[in-house]
């Protein structure tokens, strides 16, 4: 269970952009897994404040820029919610 | 009263007429209050048709409230999903109510422009639907444009809808900004699959007091496509209509073991469950399953669950675009593994990484392809558990055995 966060930043990951290089994974275990073709898997929710750094360095090294930190905000959460209502399934 | 889409002459006498339509409906009437008309649709509680059910006059009144500036209604007629041909029914039977209604989404929104996005497969749907513009030539309207959509089943979704018509690109684009508020060319578009837009005609002419007189619920009722009974097809239904109601009106087979609801992107219920469940988007998704387009198929009592699961999985595993490595990957391997089961040569743990897969994959593509391909298979290992593990088992299938047995 992360420690409670009070800098208000969370990863996100450009699906379309990452390639499965898999550095970010290495540098922050604790909130980056990869799967079984190397493709990471991001806790949800705000980075713990002790992980900040690691989490920058992750970013950082990413190669394709496809992860990055935002800040997670109640107006994201919503917006995600009614995205996943709204996203059209094929058929549209 | 049952039919209201499909009410008029039968659907095999082809596209109604605009002087028929009108002679049967009267005419539209003139949308003086863009905001009333919105509360209308509020009042009437009408849920988009596409597949995600989302409140149509939310998302109206999203595009009506814009800033300023330009606006588009995207009429989505991209019926991608295999099992299903409401909206293609609908579009070359009815192409006065798609219009009537993408004319009043246009006015009520204040678009500049109409978009019919139509697939190509779908050929009487479009040639229904040119020849219904040509009969409005006279009239002063927002521009409608005809575009086709291309063939795949991605296209119908609303980014990938989008990204095609604005770059000639087909693919989703991922959920970082919606087409409400960036779509074509870059301003607000109001994206609404074409039963939605036909069930706003119907409303804007006898009120949403009307629309809920039928369906107990969710109210309404909907185009639903049926598969595996004797007389397969479109219908009309009112909203929570009794799946064992359709069952026995339509021929679904003696001892049917599961029920397909919402097609590839829902998700199977067992027989003995669905045939006393209500068509209710509530309840659906509640039983781990959905309304979705409407796609409502039995799987017959000698049929395999996995093996039936197997390929749909193999067609949702075709239709990634490729752009997302846990949907290219995943889903390859979420299908190659039941696909094995479903042969009989299924590897040691297969049956055991498809559970762990089931849970993994679900919000990491920039669209919901990937969630949807999980969601069904997850379907398919609660629903057809034991055969699942009998096939991983003895890697041959129960139900074909017993078949053979009884035969």
């Amino acid at each position: 269970m992360p420690k409670p966060s009070t800098n208000g930043q969370e990863l996100v990951v450009d699906r379309i952009r990452c390639d499965g290089f898999g550095m970010c994974a290495e540098l922050l275990p604790e909130l980056i897994e990869l799967d079984d073709w190397g493709y990471p898997i991001l806790v949800a929710g705000a980075v713990p404040d002790q992980l900040l750094d690691h989490a920058r360095r992750a970013v950082a090294v990413c190669p394709l820029l496809a992860l990055r930190l935002r800040p997670v905000a109640r107006a994201t959460m919503t917006a995600t919610t009614a995205a996943r209502a709204t996203v059209a399934s094929p058929g549209g | 009263m049952l039919p209201r889409l499909l009410a008029g002459p039968s659907l095999a006498a082809g596209a109604e007429s605009l002087v028929d339509h009108r002679r049967r409906l009267g005419p539209l009437p003139p949308v003086r209050d863009g905001e009333a008309l919105i509360k209308t649709l509020a009042d009437s509680g009408l849920l988009g048709r596409g597949g995600a059910g989302f409140p149509v006059a939310r998302k109206w009144a999203t595009v009506a409230g814009r800033p300023g500036g330009r606006a588009f209604v995207l009429a989505n007629g991209a019926e991608g999903e295999p099992l299903s041909a409401k909206d293609r029914t609908l579009m070359a039977t009815r192409p006065h109510l798609v219009l009537d209604g993408a004319k009043l989404a246009a006015a009520a929104v204040g678009a500049d422009e109409i978009v019919l996005y139509v697939g190509r497969e779908h050929g009487a749907a479009r040639a229904a639907l040119t020849a219904a513009i040509a009969e409005r030539a006279t009239e002063r309207a927002v521009p409608v444009t005809l575009v086709t959509a291309p063939t795949s089943y991605l296209a119908g979704e609303e980014s990938a809808a989008v990204h095609y018509l604005n770059e000639g690109d087909g693919r989703p684009t991922g959920t970082t900004h919606r087409p409400f508020e960036r779509g074509i060319a870059g301003d607000p578009t109001l994206v609404q699959n074409v039963e939605t837009l036909a069930h706003v005609a119907l409303i804007v002419r006898h009120g949403a007091g009307w629309y809920r007189e039928l369906g107990s619920g969710v109210r309404g009722t909907a185009l639903v496509t049926l598969g595996g009974v004797a007389r397969p097809g479109v219908t009309e239904i009112a909203m929570g209509t009794r799946i064992g109601e359709l069952a026995a009106q339509f021929g679904a087979p003696d001892g049917a073991r599961a029920v397909l609801l919402g097609g590839y992107f829902g998700g199977w219920l067992a027989a003995g469950k669905a045939l006393d469940m209500s068509l209710d988007p509530q309840i659906l998704r509640a039983a781990g399953s959905g309304f979705g387009c409407g796609v409502v198929a039995f799987l017959g009592p000698s049929s395999c669950g996995v093996g039936a699961t197997a390929r749909i999985l193999d067609y949702m595993a075709g239709q990634s675009a490729a752009q997302c490595g846990p949907c290219v990957f995943g889903l390859r391997a979420i299908a190659d593994a039941t696909a094995r089961l479903a042969a009989g040569s299924a590897a040691r743990d297969d049956l055991e990484r498809l559970t762990r897969w089931s849970t993994q994959l679900a919000g990491r593509g920039a669209c919901r392809h990937p969630d949807g391909a999980v969601g069904l298979l997850q379907s398919a290992l609660r629903v057809f558990s034991d055969e699942f593990r009998e096939h991983q088992r003895t890697r041959t299938c129960p139900v074909e055995r017993d078949g053979r047995r009884a035969a």
